[in-house]
């Protein structure tokens, strides 16, 4: 199945007020045209779930500066005054998580499990509200999963079918996100034919992946 | 005289054995690398996804997508290996860091950190940190003994929101070596010049003095 498609297909998906993953690690790694892609079509109200909130003028930043979010579930927004300002003025709610946390809550989501007990966190203010389970003496904080309506991913090499390969440290939370959304869009940097790709070298089975444009 | 970043990343460097797999934080920490003794090689883990982690390439050879952890331009050296973020933290927590090393705000005699924010002043999330420092084997604080306006930063309690509960082994500044024990925080060296008195004076925990104190070596 060829799951190229044209720009004006993925715009027909967004939605104000859905709930998208991004993937990238200060932008390393985010499907930058996605991301313009939203900003000029000023959708609004959304949740993003992702790393971080990059920079002003650079990746999930661009988002947050064009004030289309309404919630971020991050693990860093130290990168990106404008987040903080709008959090303190409470134009934006921002929910922080620690990294390896975000990570598991993704990878739930798509896993189809409930939650993690990880003992990051405990002893902090991350633990309020959470359960705390204890195993073999020593305590967890029971985390739950994420979901979202559409991820957003960065590739460096797609088949048509979706089979995706990333790019050094361009990985982060993308084959993570890919898993865990209703429905997953890829930018890639290169599109090949089906059978270019050793299936030895795919990441991201193509079975995950809807859409893919290239980057 | 040697400068805080060369008395701490000497002092911190020689806590590592050879084919230590470490994490180093942002900052003082990073200078670690410098300045490994002869025959100790380490393998830097870079959270954002990689270990092998090398140095910043020559300007105009930098690789967008090979950055380090605070998005800096670096190398990954031969025989690194990159993964996604789940397996990277899966590193971290299940105790495979034989140590991550960080700065910090705070620590205190229980060994609590508190180093990622400060109300109503500087919320920039935890990062990996809290991740980090409850996985690490070792945890590792190497930092300037006092803040910016000579308040003392080793405290009987944390009085800033933590980073984690009582994980911290050592704490490495220019005045001293000081491992962090149940019964307290122990000074194990003074660096070369300071006195008792002077890293006493600098310090707001109850520091316990062993009889053999020794002076760093650098």
């Amino acid at each position: 199945m060829n799951k190229i498609c044209t720009r004006k297909d993925i715009v027909s998906k967004f939605r104000d007020g859905q709930t998208l993953m991004i993937g990238g690690f200060l932008a390393v790694g985010t499907p930058e045209s996605l991301v313009d892609t939203l900003v000029e079509n000023n959708v609004k109200d959304l949740t993003v779930i992702a790393n971080d909130t990059a920079f002003v003028g650079k990746g999930i930043g661009k988002l947050v500066v064009n004030k289309q979010l309404k919630q971020v579930i991050v693990s860093h927004i130290g990168t990106n005054p404008e987040t903080g300002r709008q959090m303190n003025a409470g134009e934006l709610e921002v929910e922080l998580v620690p990294q390896g946390t975000l990570a598991e809550r993704i990878r739930c989501g798509g896993a189809g499990l409930g939650g993690i007990l990880t003992p990051t966190g405990v002893g902090t203010i991350v633990e309020k509200g959470k359960e705390k389970i204890t195993q073999n003496g020593k305590t967890y904080l029971l985390e739950s999963a994420l979901k979202a309506d559409i991820a957003l991913i960065k590739a460096y090499k797609a088949d048509t079918s979706g089979n995706l390969v990333y790019r050094y440290a361009a990985r982060n939370f993308n084959p993570l996100m890919a898993m865990a959304a209703q429905l997953v869009i890829v930018e890639a940097e290169e599109i090949v034919e089906v059978g270019a790709l050793d299936p030895n070298e795919v990441m991201t089975p193509g079975i995950f992946v809807h859409m893919i444009i290239k980057g | 005289m040697a400068s805080v970043r060369e008395i701490v990343g000497k002092r911190v460097a020689r806590l590592f054995k050879d084919g230590d797999l470490v994490n180093l934080g942002i900052g003082m920490p990073t200078a670690v690398a410098n300045y490994l003794p002869e025959g100790i090689n380490i393998i830097l883990h870079s959270e954002n996804g990689f270990i092998g982690l090398g140095p910043t390439p020559p300007e105009g050879q930098e690789d967008k997508d090979i950055v380090n952890a605070g998005g800096q331009p670096v190398t990954i050296l031969p025989g690194g290996a990159c993964f996604d973020s789940a397996m990277s933290f899966s590193i971290i927590r299940g105790g495979h860091l034989a140590a991550t090393v960080l700065g910090a705000l705070q620590v205190d005699e229980k060994g609590n950190l508190a180093n990622w924010m400060i109300p109503g002043k500087m919320v920039p999330g935890m990062g990996g940190a809290m991740d980090l420092v409850a996985g690490a084997r070792k945890v590792i604080i190497a930092m300037e003994h006092t803040a910016k306006d000579g308040s003392p930063k080793i405290l009987k309690q944390c009085s800033l929101p933590l980073t984690a509960s009582q994980e911290v082994d050592y704490i490495v500044t220019e005045l001293g070596f000081m491992e962090v024990t149940p019964e307290g925080i122990v000074l194990r060296e003074l660096a070369p010049g300071v006195t008792v008195e002077e890293i006493r004076s600098k310090t707001e925990a109850d520091l316990i003095i062993p009889e053999n104190i020794k002076v760093m070596e650098l």
